[in-house]
């Protein structure tokens, strides 16, 4: 490959991984920080996607809208509407153990993969939606690097706003939830609330990612979800990058990402006669990774701050 | 239309009865080792292919394969205990959920990279069905609910009559209590993992028979048992029955009026009121 090739690959390598890491910092948010499993990070990606998609494309038949908005406007809408289901979802399940909202999630993500394949007035169903504006590209052009800084500026917008989260009272409190919630309650903490903020919270960033994704690619469709591999990419990113660490979230995205690349590139060698089957031996290897991480180093490349070898 | 209602009904009693056989496996799971498990699901398709590996190479007929099959996933089911979940019991069952999680997507890759990733079928052809008056009713749908129920009566009969049924249900209702009068915890692990795996190939079996094989039938599927579970009350094996039976007919008779596409949603709707009400279930689980 040419120099120039490599340097467009490069930015759009960097571009993807980048919107994985901002998945990665919601998912801390929810796993890392509070211990709460979500398996249905892709049915919060994808709710953002559309929305963002729906609210800045041009006036079509084809779907709801589009309304023509501004490409921010067209995120905060991604982060609102994904936050809106998150309250949704955490409202019935807060009081409950995390295995029943790990249980609600898997359904929530698979009616909404459903809803987006099947209701044609709202996304055109299996056709999706194209013709979505990149980042600024009134202002800016349409150059893959603007989008590569945009999402660069996001992730660092959310690891600065889950940083912070993380530092402050509000989230010491999701830590001790996560560590005695008996204890919390015991405080004197409402600790379903406290749940449900950080549930709503980490969802936003998850349809923050969604919104990116959408404006990068310029086109979305039911297909373009992986729904279950983006999830469990991103819990292999967290797990492997050190789940309540901020940095550990952003780096295990991007490790992950190149793992998952090359083993693309490998796979492609094959040639296309054995496609589905180096598909599949990808995602086998990935499952294996994340048991040895899991038996060998729990804590992941960066442990969290102040936690002791092994004691998760 | 009464009898549109009552085809649906009979529809609706086969798909419970698959949903029972894999609910009980994440019940009893659930009882003894405190965590969803979330490969439950892709192990029913493992059962599955593994009878279809015999039918379709060696040329045996499906009832004479399924013992083999049974045998097969009991046995996956406890190596992957063995050489994973046994090192993580002790960590949390937040981690084995994980844990769980990413053996679902390693043995779906499996089952791809071995059976493929198209469509298979245990019999190709029609089945002529018997028809009672206006209701037709496919021999397969007899053999599935006769087969839950032989299954299920055997299982009621392992756990109350049985020494190690008893340590089972000892350990599902007082861990501390069963480990102190000296049950071998570990042995009694292990047969929770066979008759667990055991039950999902059944399942899996059945759910081939009702509809088709394919590396995403288990995971499909996932849903409505867990659904089937909760309602029943988690870690009650009786109460999966009732849960599965309950599931299944209101997955099948929602048809009447919601697009069929959407019957996952009609479990995942029955599931979050349950949760709302009684989230110990029907049958008191351990919430």
């Amino acid at each position: 490959m040419e120099l120039g090739g490599l340097l467009t690959y490069g930015v759009f390598f960097l571009t993807q991984a980048g919107i994985y890491a901002v998945l990665a910092l919601g998912l801390n948010v929810q796993y890392g920080l509070t211990g709460q499993i979500n398996i249905g990070v892709a049915g919060f990606f994808a709710v953002g996607a559309y929305t963002s998609a729906i609210l800045t494309t041009a006036t079509s038949s084809a779907h709801l809208g589009g309304f023509d908005l501004p490409f921010l406007v067209g995120i905060a809408g991604a982060m609102a509407a994904s936050a809106i289901v998150a309250v949704g979802i955490g409202w019935v399940t807060m009081r409950l153990r995390s295995d029943y909202l790990a249980i609600a999630t898997i359904g929530i993500a698979e009616i909404i993969r459903l809803a987006f394949k099947n209701e044609e007035w709202l996304t055109n169903g299996v056709r999706g939606i194209p013709g979505i504006p990149r980042p600024f590209v009134e202002t800016l052009g349409a150059d893959p690097l603007i989008s590569l800084g945009v999402v660069l500026g996001f992730i660092l917008l959310g690891y600065w706003m889950v940083e912070r989260a993380r530092r402050s009272p509000w989230g010491r409190v999701l830590r001790a939830i996560r560590e005695n919630e008996d204890g919390v309650m015991a405080a004197g903490k409402n600790v379903a609330r406290f749940r449900l903020q950080a549930f709503v919270f980490g969802s936003s960033l998850m349809g923050m990612a969604g919104g990116l994704y959408a404006h990068f690619l310029g086109f979305i469709s039911p297909e373009a979800f992986m729904p279950l591999y983006g999830t469990f990419l991103v819990w292999v990113m967290l797990i492997a990058g050190g789940a309540g660490n901020n940095r550990g979230a952003v780096l295990g995205a991007f490790a992950i990402w190149m793992l998952w690349s090359a083993t693309d590139s490998l796979t492609r060698e094959l040639g296309a006669e054995y496609a589905t089957q180096a598909g599949a031996l990808r995602v086998l290897l990935i499952g294996v990774l994340l048991q040895v991480i899991l038996i060998a180093r729990p804590q992941g490349i960066l442990p969290e701050h102040g936690r002791r070898k092994g004691s998760r | 239309m009464a009898t549109d209602l009552l085809q649906l009904a009979i529809y609706g009693v086969v798909s419970g009865s698959i949903l029972t056989l894999g609910a009980i496996g994440v019940s009893l799971i659930y009882g003894i080792l405190r965590f969803a498990h979330f490969a439950h699901g892709d192990l029913m398709a493992v059962g599955a292919y593994f009878a279809f590996s015999l039918v379709a190479g060696l040329g045996f007929p499906l009832w004479a394969s399924a013992p083999f099959a049974v045998a097969g996933t009991a046995l996956v089911a406890v190596a992957i205990d063995q050489t994973v979940y046994r090192r993580l019991r002790r960590v949390s069952p937040i981690i084995l959920l994980i844990s769980s999680f990413g053996i679902a997507i390693a043995l779906r890759s499996v089952v791809q990279l071995i059976w493929g990733p198209h469509n298979q079928v245990y019999a190709s052809g029609i089945q002529l069905p018997w028809r009672v008056g206006d209701i037709v009713i496919k021999p397969d749908h007899v053999w599935i609910v006769l087969g839950a129920i032989v299954l299920v009566t055997a299982l009621h009969l392992f756990l109350t009559r049985t020494k190690m049924g008893k340590a089972m249900r000892a350990m599902s209702d007082n861990m501390d209590l069963a480990l102190v009068s000296g049950i071998p915890s570990e042995r009694v692990i292990v047969v929770t993992w066979a008759v667990g795996g055991g039950m999902a190939a059944v399942a899996g079996i059945f759910l081939g028979m009702d509809t088709r094989l394919h590396p995403v039938m288990g995971w499909s599927l996932l849903l409505p048992v867990f659904a089937a579970a909760i309602l029943g009350g988690i870690g009650r094996p009786y109460g999966a029955i009732a849960g599965g039976m309950v599931i299944g007919l209101a997955m099948e008779m929602s048809t009447v009026v919601i697009d069929p596409t959407y019957k996952p949603a009609v479990a995942f709707a029955l599931m979050v009121l349950m949760l709302i009400v009684r989230p110990q279930g029907l049958f008191k689980g351990n919430p």
